[in-house]
């Protein structure tokens, strides 16, 4: 079994590798996923104004805006594939699961870099304070991960589908409910700080739903792929 | 023709003994007569949405485009069932805390269902390929149910439930009157039938409409 894996994780870094390089060349979806999220921080602060909202209403809005963006920037990861006739290329040179990893760490990465910009420029906009800042740190980065990857196998369904990129979000909201839930809770816990509170439950939660929706995709995305 | 007789007489005899015989709940006075409904209507929608499950595993399994008329029945039937569970329980609601709709936990986890069912029926509805709309019906099936338990424990913690329970955990008991207990097993009998008799209409008539697409394409 160890001997069939070490494959998957080279050929899946090499997938990964070849994603980084046509978004350095087309910078695609990297400035539609910026973009969508500075637009949607623009319009919240903008509308806001100089009254600083609720640290309850400011976890729903973050979490609004990445959601929201990782919808418009991640639902083309198989589209082009499909559009540019590469698909059978790639089915011919791997098998479906390092196709499946090599999408989802570029779709982390995507997301990651998207956060990083995001997220202190929010924090700044909207005038908020972090008193636990690494409980907070690590709800971003599991949202963001947890996002990623209950997108990648949507986005390959969407990819099959006649209605492309619109279905994205109808498929996704669904799934991602109880990720969002997770992290709402503990952005609002983080960001009002109250002592002797920390988000352990949402933490945990998130973990265990990364990780089922990776093994979930990992044993379903054959089907999709090699339809 | 005989079993749909016994089936209508039970169903109204269970609807007129949930108003004539069975007393009214302690607690929650008249409105609780609507257990009757609310109840054996969820535990159908669980049942057929379960079965939507193991026909959509079955599906990828084999790839036979029997189970996934089967999963699409089954769906369809476990969304009707959740529809009346959700509108007895805000009707309950109303009369009992006040509202029709307050994001108790398990409004949350049945609206979330409805949901993914909703997106379910989209998508089937976006891909015309028969063979292709099965692949992706099942696989999102599949991986959208796993993700329902995380509500459990997510839930909770935002807002507190007020959703009676019928097994009292700490006495190991179930709090039932005697009356109404007959009842209640009564119309979850009948539901079930109800549901047996439904899915079996419409597969027959999906099995039907299959056929006669299959002859069109031979003339």
């Amino acid at each position: 079994m160890v001997i069939r894996r070490f494959p998957w994780i080279r050929q899946s870094l090499v997938i990964w590798h070849k994603e980084l390089r046509i978004e350095f060349r087309t910078r695609f979806a990297y400035s539609t996923l910026l973009m969508f999220a500075v637009t949607t921080l623009i319009t919240i602060s903008f509308s806001v104004g100089g009254f600083v909202p609720d640290s309850d209403i400011t976890a729903a809005l973050l979490w609004i805006i990445l959601f929201f963006s990782a919808m418009a920037g991640l639902g083309r990861t198989f589209v082009q594939e499909e559009e540019k006739k590469t698909i059978t290329a790639l089915k011919m040179a791997v098998a479906p699961e390092p196709v499946f990893l090599g999408k989802y760490f570029f779709n982390v990465t995507l997301l990651c870099s998207l956060t990083v910009l995001v997220v202190p420029l929010f924090l700044v906009l909207l005038n908020q304070s972090v008193p636990l800042w690494a409980p907070f740190l690590t709800t971003v980065f599991l949202g963001a991960l947890g996002l990623a990857g209950a997108s990648t196998i949507i986005a390959a369904i969407v990819a099959k589908t006649e209605a492309k990129s619109a279905m994205m979000t109808i498929l996704a909201f669904p799934v991602l409910v109880p990720l969002l839930l997770a992290t709402i809770n503990a952005t609002r816990i983080c960001l009002a700080g109250a002592p002797g509170t920390a988000p352990t439950t949402e933490l945990l939660l998130l973990l265990f739903y990364n990780g089922a929706v990776v093994t979930a995709s990992l044993l379903l995305f054959e089907y999709i792929w090699n339809e | 023709m005989f079993w749909q007789s016994i089936l209508g007489i039970w169903l109204t005899l269970v609807i007129l003994a949930s108003f004539l015989y069975m007393p009214a709940t302690q607690g929650l006075g008249e409105s609780g007569r609507i257990i009757i409904y609310h109840v054996p209507a969820a535990w159908v929608a669980v049942l057929a949405y379960l079965m939507a499950m193991v026909n959509s595993l079955n599906y990828l399994r084999r790839k036979d485009l029997r189970f996934d008329r089967q999963a699409q029945i089954n769906a369809e039937l476990g969304t009707v069932f959740c529809v009346l569970a959700t509108i007895t329980g805000a009707i309950w609601s109303r009369g009992a805390w006040g509202w029709y709709w307050n994001w108790d936990p398990r409004q949350t986890s049945i609206a979330v269902l409805l949901m993914i069912y909703a997106a379910y029926f989209v998508l089937r509805g976006t891909v015309e390929d028969p063979e292709r709309r099965a692949n992706l019906a099942a696989v999102y099936a599949l991986f959208a149910f796993l993700t329902v338990p995380f509500l459990v424990f997510i839930v909770p913690r935002i807002y507190d439930s007020l959703h009676p329970d019928l097994i009292n955990m700490e006495k190991r008991t179930f709090d039932m009157d005697k009356k109404m207990l007959v009842v209640f097993l009564a119309s979850l009998a009948g539901f079930t039938g109800l549901y047996g008799w439904l899915y079996n209409i419409r597969l027959r008539v999906e099995n039907l409409l299959h056929r006669l697409e299959g002859k069109k394409e031979v003339i």
